[in-house]
């Protein structure tokens, strides 16, 4: 059994169709990269898993680990184990990403029938943490992302994915705003995080990502539907010769 | 915040109103309605001296030509008041307690209930607490110990006794009997408070603590307090209140006097969380409050924080005299209101000495159908040289059918005066929901995380306690307000 598995997903934004049959099955320990040009339902396509409102699912089916994902609510989704690193992080003005990340903690925790984790504990895990990822560990002191620049927001994303070990990970245009080096850093952290357990979703509207973070298959999106399917090499593709003829087959 | 799930269980086991439950104690009461008789009641009650029993008659009578005149220039709206349908003096029976032993077993178990730390064994939390149950204080602990370093911790009835000249000479030098309707009603019928003394030059080792409870059907609660810090002294008050769940308004009209003396600092802070009525605006208590401090000597220190989360109606305008230089006030301010409540607060600053400075923080949280008000006076008078003000006034909406509003007031009559001014309005935002909810928080987690967020500044400056009951109040208040 696949550990994601999206089938024949149809979706629309006010009243308007952007997902038109996506059918893909992540296996454990893949890495998936989805590539389109913008406005394709890249960006839908995450939400939609995620569950935000707003989004209406006309048709298709969700299922992690064999459980009905569109059947739970956002937050039992992040519960269950899908994890949404945003393209834009939001900022959560007074609330320090320190408390920011042990309220999300220990909502997983309890939903899984853990106690509340101590308070030394969490700190010495975020500190554990911040040192793999090589983050200052002053930055759980501030409020969450609030002033930080791209490069910090992003690796406050992968912070939380570290803490909260997801089941899937989606990556919604992580390299956006990022230089060179910033992208090394996020892009290290989330392969460190690589494992046997769990599954990746990468979207991204550049192959350069995939220079960092090498994915086992890249698919297309184009239109609402996935166009083409194939190894790495067809990001390299994508990088030579465009979206075009993609969106040309798919019209 | 791990608070909030703790919180979020509590609310399921008792409902909404956590303290809404009434204890079943005889209670000694006055016939209803208010005359002249009734204060005579009182004052004999409290076998109080006979310049005590004028002050009041001076009030009640003041009081009456004042029949037209409740205020109603606040953004308040409420039925009027029938000030006959009151009973003003409700004592529990048997007074005059020698030990905690002593104490009616039920009301020790409502304090249980509350969480007051009464018994001995709890007094190592630090906390010496003068529990005002309806009208009268019943036990006061850590007595001895502030006692032997010469602090005045008592029942203001006591002190009336044991300290006249202290009383006689600082009762409505701060709010006197004519200041307001509501006040001036306070000072004919009060019943009780605490007093508060810190001698010259000291640091008052622990925080003081008054819980203050309305338990009696249709008591109004008159509580007056008046906390003197002496010369270079220090002093840390902290005030919570609760009331239990009734159908019918509750009156409470409370008066609050503070004085500061040279280099003296007074640090006071309220959690009240009166019941609010149900969710229809029925029933909760009508708080209308005069809290006022002056800080009469030279760079004296008066600090007022309150999270305001229960009562139906919210009236109520801590504020600061500064009348020595250099002296300093601060304000503090969260104020929530949600479903039906009404809040119309904030403060005044009055700067009349040299080189005064104040600071207001204000943050206002309204959801619902609730309208919360910040209502500020900043007044700087002709001496007040280099006198400076920082006001900052933030509301934040839940929902789309509440109200927030601002409403500063800046006199200066000083031209070497500096005053700042910033309001801010925001709303919870629909991504930073769906963020928290994506980290797996359920919505009352995420809106209490956001909203303490929100209050973070006036929560930090909060005795370590009182923060976490504060911030607890803050979820709690707030339950049901999205989706």
């Amino acid at each position: 059994m696949a550990l994601l598995e999206i089938k024949n997903l149809h979706a629309s934004v006010a009243g308007k169709e952007i997902l038109k049959g996506i059918t893909l099955a992540l296996e454990p320990g893949e890495v998936h990269a989805i590539m389109g040009p913008n406005g394709t339902g890249k960006s839908t396509l995450s939400n939609v898993i995620a569950g935000r409102e707003g989004y209406e699912v006309t048709k298709g089916e969700v299922y992690l680990d064999g459980k009905d994902v569109l059947d739970m609510a956002a937050d039992e989704r992040a519960r269950a184990g899908i994890f949404l690193a945003f393209q834009y992080p939001v900022e959560i003005p007074g609330v320090t990403t320190s408390a920011f990340l042990k309220t999300a903690l220990n909502a997983k925790r309890r939903a899984a029938g853990q106690p509340e984790i101590d308070a030394m504990d969490f700190l010495k895990l975020v500190k554990a943490k911040t040192a793999v990822l090589g983050m200052p560990y002053d930055m759980i002191k501030r409020p969450l992302n609030v002033g930080f620049s791209g490069g910090e927001k992003k690796r406050a994303e992968v912070l939380q994915m570290t803490m909260l070990e997801p089941r899937v990970a989606i990556l919604d245009e992580t390299d956006s705003g990022l230089d060179i080096d910033a992208l090394k850093v996020v892009s290290e952290g989330v392969n460190s995080l690589r494992s046997p357990e769990r599954a990746f979703l990468v979207i991204t509207h550049y192959q350069r990502l995939l220079d960092y973070i090498v994915p086992d298959h890249v698919h297309v999106l184009a239109n609402g539907r996935i166009a083409a399917s194939g190894g790495k090499e067809l990001a390299l593709e994508l990088e030579a010769e465009g979206y075009a003829k993609y969106l040309n087959t798919a019209a | 915040m791990a608070v909030t799930r703790e919180t979020a269980a509590a609310v399921r086991d008792v409902e909404q109103y956590k303290y809404g439950f009434v204890t079943d104690i005889e209670s000694d009461k006055a016939p209803k309605g208010l005359s002249e008789d009734i204060i005579r009641f009182i004052s004999a009650k409290k076998n109080e001296p006979e310049w005590m029993l004028e002050w009041r008659l001076k009030a009640y009578n003041y009081w009456l030509t004042l029949a037209d005149e409740e205020p109603t220039w606040a953004k308040l709206h409420f039925p009027k008041i029938d000030y006959q349908a009151s009973y003003y003096y409700a004592a529990p029976k048997r007074e005059k307690l020698a030990s905690l032993d002593e104490v009616d077993p039920k009301l020790l178990e409502t304090y249980k209930k509350l969480g007051i730390p009464l018994l001995e064994q709890q007094m190592l939390a630090g906390v010496a607490v003068d529990a005002v149950f309806d009208s009268v204080s019943v036990a006061t602990t850590y007595k001895k110990k502030l006692e032997e370093m010469g602090v005045i911790f008592m029942p203001i009835s006591e002190a009336l006794h044991k300290h006249p000249e202290l009383v006689k000479k600082y009762l409505g030098s701060v709010v006197p009997y004519s200041d307001n309707f509501y006040a001036t009603l306070n000072c004919a019928v009060f019943t009780d408070g605490s007093f508060v003394y810190i001698p010259k030059g000291l640091r008052c080792p622990m925080e003081l603590s008054t819980y203050f409870r309305i338990n009696e059907k249709n008591t109004g609660q008159f509580e007056r307090t008046l906390i003197i810090a002496d010369e270079g002294s220090y002093v840390s008050y902290l005030e919570g209140c609760t009331a239990p769940q009734r159908d019918e308004n509750q009156l409470h009209a409370a008066v609050v006097e503070l004085i500061a003396l040279d280099d003296a600092e007074i640090k006071y802070s309220t959690v009240q969380n009166w019941y609010p009525g149900d969710a229809d605006g029925k029933g909760g208590i009508f708080n209308f409050v005069t809290k006022r401090g002056a800080c009469r000597g030279k760079n004296s220190k008066i600090m007022w924080t309150q999270v305001e989360t229960g009562s139906a109606i919210t009236w109520k305008y801590p504020s600061c005299i500064l009348q020595g230089d250099n002296s300093v006030g601060e304000f503090y301010s969260v104020a929530i209101t949600n479903n039906r409540q009404q809040a119309d607060t904030g403060t005044k600053m009055i700067h009349l000495g040299k080189g005064t400075r104040s600071k207001i923080i204000s943050k206002g949280i309204s959801a619902g159908r609730a309208e919360n008000t910040y209502r500020g006076l900043v007044r700087i008078g002709a001496k007040a040289d280099k006198a400076r003000n920082y006001t900052q006034c933030d509301s934040l909406l839940i929902g789309d059918k509440c109200g927030a509003h601002t409403v500063p007031y800046i006199e200066s009559r000083n031209p070497t005066a500096q005053t700042e001014h910033e309001a801010a309005t925001s709303k919870i935002s629909d991504d930073q929901l769906f963020y928290c909810l994506q980290r797996g928080m359920t919505q009352e987690e995420a809106v209490s995380l956001i909203v303490n967020g929100f209050c973070k500044e006036v929560l930090q400056t909060l005795p370590m306690e009182f923060a976490v009951e504060a911030q607890k109040l803050v979820g709690i208040s707030l339950e049901g307000s999205v989706g």
